[in-house]
């Protein structure tokens, strides 16, 4: 038995900052990954600055940028501006539109700035000079501060990265990159997929390592987990952002879907994949740009154009990232072919284990999540999970897990198969003003659950259709009933 | 068998589930010598039950089979026996995400009610955390005590029999998070703050009623939390089925401007009914679960 205090104190040196941490940045509801380096400039809700000031601070502080892009660390809580005044009108019937009612110019806003006022003194000018101001009802005083607060003041909170703010993060930002996977959905798949310490997850993903980061997490660095990919080489740049303890590594393995069919045949070996792997992986590297990595897992060239253009800035970004690291590989490649070589025994190395942890076929769970057509993915990777076992399969759509469901009816070996969605509504909840959010996401995904049974595979060929024939006719004889009425 | 850790056989004195069809499962405890009654007929433990795997097929004495199941947090929320009312997975798995728990956390729960909930916080927070978890109904604290040893978890949590808007938790500046199901959680809310760790945490509050959520999140803002939001979070299930509905009779016209394809038509011949159409839906079930309650999420930062 661990008592509460061991874990507090093995636990009490990470509470810093450190240099080359994987950290959060939080500007009200706003999130961003980055890493901790000295010297490097940071880009934040249209602010720069540097990180500095924040090694060797604790996570959960929260800082102020000034002048020069210098993080300072917010001493005492800034209490409410403009608490004092109490004047208050009852409504709005006399106050009128007019654009005049701030007496301040952008030019003085600006001069203000200029001066390196602070964000609360800003706020505090713009108050005093606004004619309205002090007519409009108490709500609206609120109201008013609250989003000139907003636009003048920054507060950056530094946190850990979590499950929670990844998903929200990547939600919010890049949904392009995850399949448009919702939090709470994510949530549903951890949990129904009952991912805890000690198991040995098989997780297919395209998701930007998004759901594999989750899945690590919920494992703890106990058991282990199979990334499988398409293309040649596994994207998971979200997986990353996590910030994991290098033992946490030790015990996650990738495996190319493309070479699934060969595993389940039993033609599968690493001496023949030397030639062939090798000659791909200089192709792809060759091509650079993840656009390209994109276009050669097969997905059509304009869905992910229409992707990297949709999510905008941030995404292009990160693309920039992406390439530089790509390129700065390639070049590794010429300056060093001893070093690629032995890079790559590893990678056959890494392969061959991959292989002998999936062919054990006792994985205790199963979750896919990516933009390839779950179906006959889902069909070929429950042959290498155990009996009384969850799976979970996402979908941005509800059609292909339809297919599915009825591909599993067929095959047999399931049980308590369920297709679902969650509806996720936020509220506002303030003093006479509760009320859900005025919008809200209109879909997170699907989700397809069901649990694995032994199969007895001599009888199910004859055997099943059976049942399942005079199941199906039933509904139909139901609908048209129905319909009929 | 373990609800932390999966085994491949069942065992003596297991908790294993019994999987009749879709909706119809219950759980059993597994005994040398012991019978369990299914309307398939009797199963007997020692010959049917022990030694064999989990995920089995069984058949029952009057020649009807079943499906035995592991154990998980999950399928111990549908068949549980309920001393209270319960936390569903749709719920439960949002509270675990957003309280951010993961193998080692230091959760305080009240109160424990029928446990469903302190199963998937145990499940997810082991080999190396810890659930504190208060109920002030002493015949309830001793079931879930109970039930807790025969699950073979009872070496992560800790049960306190008292009044958790009175006592708090018991424990001080331990816990990562803290989770309050009671009727009035705003008087929980101070010690639920004591109980986070100095570096703060995280806190989840739910209720079913909408003035709750509002007296709650009063009490936390007045006590430092920040990050205040609430959810509501509902599941909709969807029934996958083929249907066929009736073509319109439009009655016949011209031959050759008849729209529908030659060999629609002769497939609908093969069947006895009249014209129609087929395609896989997924249809909403007619009734689902329309309120649970209101989640108020909030942080503790470092003070």
């Amino acid at each position: 038995m661990s008592g509460p205090g061991e874990v507090l104190a093995a636990g009490s040196g990470a509470h810093t900052v450190g240099e080359g941490d994987h950290v959060v940045l939080k500007r009200e509801e706003v999130f961003k990954a980055v890493q901790v380096h000295r010297g490097r400039k940071i880009i934040f809700e249209k602010q720069w600055f540097y990180l500095d000031n924040v090694i060797g601070q604790q996570y959960g502080t929260t800082f102020e940028v000034s002048n020069g892009g210098v993080l300072q660390p917010l001493k005492a809580k800034t209490e409410e501006v403009a608490k004092e005044t109490n004047e208050a009108g009852i409504d709005n019937r006399n106050i009128i539109d007019d654009g005049k009612s701030q007496k301040l110019s952008r030019d003085d806003i600006e001069a203000l700035k200029g001066q390196g006022l602070k964000g609360q003194d800003i706020v505090q000018h713009l108050i005093e000079n606004s004619t309205t101001f002090r007519d409009k009802t108490g709500f609206a005083q609120e109201k008013y501060i609250k989003k000139k607060k907003k636009k003048y003041e920054a507060f950056i909170t530094i946190l850990k990265p979590t499950t929670r703010i990844m998903a929200m993060m990547y939600h919010s930002r890049e949904p392009g990159k995850i399949c448009y996977l919702r939090y709470d959905t994510l949530a549903q798949m951890l949990t129904l997929g009952n991912i805890h310490a000690g198991s040995k997850v098989i997780v297919a993903e395209t998701c930007a390592g998004l759901v594999l980061g989750a899945v690590m997490e919920r494992l703890g660095g106990f058991g282990s987990v199979v990334h499988l990919y398409p293309g040649s080489l596994p994207i998971r740049a979200a997986m990353e952002n996590f910030g994991f303890p290098k033992s946490f590594y030790n015990h996650l393995y990738d495996f190319p879907i493309n070479k699934l069919n060969s595993l389940l045949s039993g033609s599968f070996s690493t001496e023949k994949e030397t030639l062939q792997k090798q000659t791909e992986v200089v192709i792809e590297e060759g091509n650079g740009s993840p656009l390209s990595t994109y276009q050669g897992d097969g997905v059509p060239c304009g869905e992910a154009m229409m992707d990297s253009i949709q999510s905008g800035e941030t995404e292009a970004m990160d693309v920039a990232c992406e390439e530089t690291e790509n390129k700065g590989k390639s070049a590794d490649r010429k300056s060093n072919v001893d070093e690629r070589k032995s890079k790559q025994e590893d990678r056959l190395k890494k392969l061959q284990a991959a292989a002998t942890v999936l062919q054990e076929r006792n994985a205790d769970g199963l979750i896919i999540a990516s933009r390839l057509y779950p179906s006959p993915l889902l069909l070929c990777l429950l042959e290498f999970v155990a009996p009384s076992r969850p799976f979970v399969i996402y979908c941005q759509y509800k059609e292909p897990l339809l297919m599915c469901y009825s591909n599993l009816r067929e095959r047999g070996g399931v049980v308590n198969l369920r297709l679902s969605e969650t509806w996720l509504r936020g509220y506002q909840v303030l003093p006479n003003r509760t009320h859900p959010k005025l919008t809200m996401s209109g879909g997170g995904g699907y989700v397809l659950t069901g649990t694995t049974v032994a199969m007895e595979r001599a009888k199910f060929v004859v055997n099943n259709p059976e049942p399942q024939r005079s199941e199906e006719p039933a509904a139909k004889r139901q609908k048209v009933e129905e319909s009929n009425s | 068998m373990s609800f932390v850790e999966y085994r491949d056989v069942i065992q003596n004195g297991d908790t294993a589930i019994v999987f009749l069809g879709h909706d119809s499962m219950f759980a059993i405890k597994v005994q040398q010598g012991g019978a369990t009654q299914t309307k398939y007929g009797a199963i007997k433990h020692s010959a049917d039950l022990i030694g064999k795997k989990y995920g089995s097929k069984v058949t029952c004495s009057k020649g009807g089979w079943v499906y035995i199941l592991h154990p998980t947090p999950e399928l111990w929320t549908v068949t549980l026996p309920h001393r209270t009312q319960i936390l569903y997975s749709t719920d439960i798995s949002m509270i675990i995400m957003m309280l951010e728990l993961k193998p080692g956390s230091i959760v305080c729960e009240s109160g424990t009610g029928s446990g469903s909930l302190s199963h998937a916080i145990i499940r997810t927070i082991a080999p190396t955390g810890r659930l504190y978890t208060v109920e002030f109904h002493k015949q309830r604290a001793e079931k879930a005590e109970e039930e807790f040893c025969d699950h073979k978890i009872d070496h992560l949590v800790t049960v306190k029999n008292q009044d958790v808007c009175k006592e708090g938790f018991g424990v001080v500046s331990v816990a990562d998070a803290v989770f309050l199901d009671i009727p009035s959680p705003w008087e929980a809310v101070r010690y639920a703050k004591s109980a986070l760790k100095m570096e703060g945490g995280r806190i989840c509050s739910f209720s079913p009623c909408i003035e709750q959520v509002q007296r709650t999140c009063l009490a936390l803002t007045e006590q430092d939390f920040m990050d205040i939001s609430t959810f509501e979070i509902l599941l909709r299930v969807y029934d996958v089925r083929t249907v066929s509905l009736q073509l319109p009779d439009l009655g016949t016209g011209d031959t050759n401007n008849q729209d529908t394809p030659g060999d629609v038509k002769n497939q609908s011949k093969e069947n006895s009914w009249t014209d129609s159409q087929q395609f896989k839906s997924g249809a909403p079930l007619r009734e689902m679960a329309g309120h649970t309650g209101y989640l108020t999420f909030a942080t503790k930062y470092l003070s």
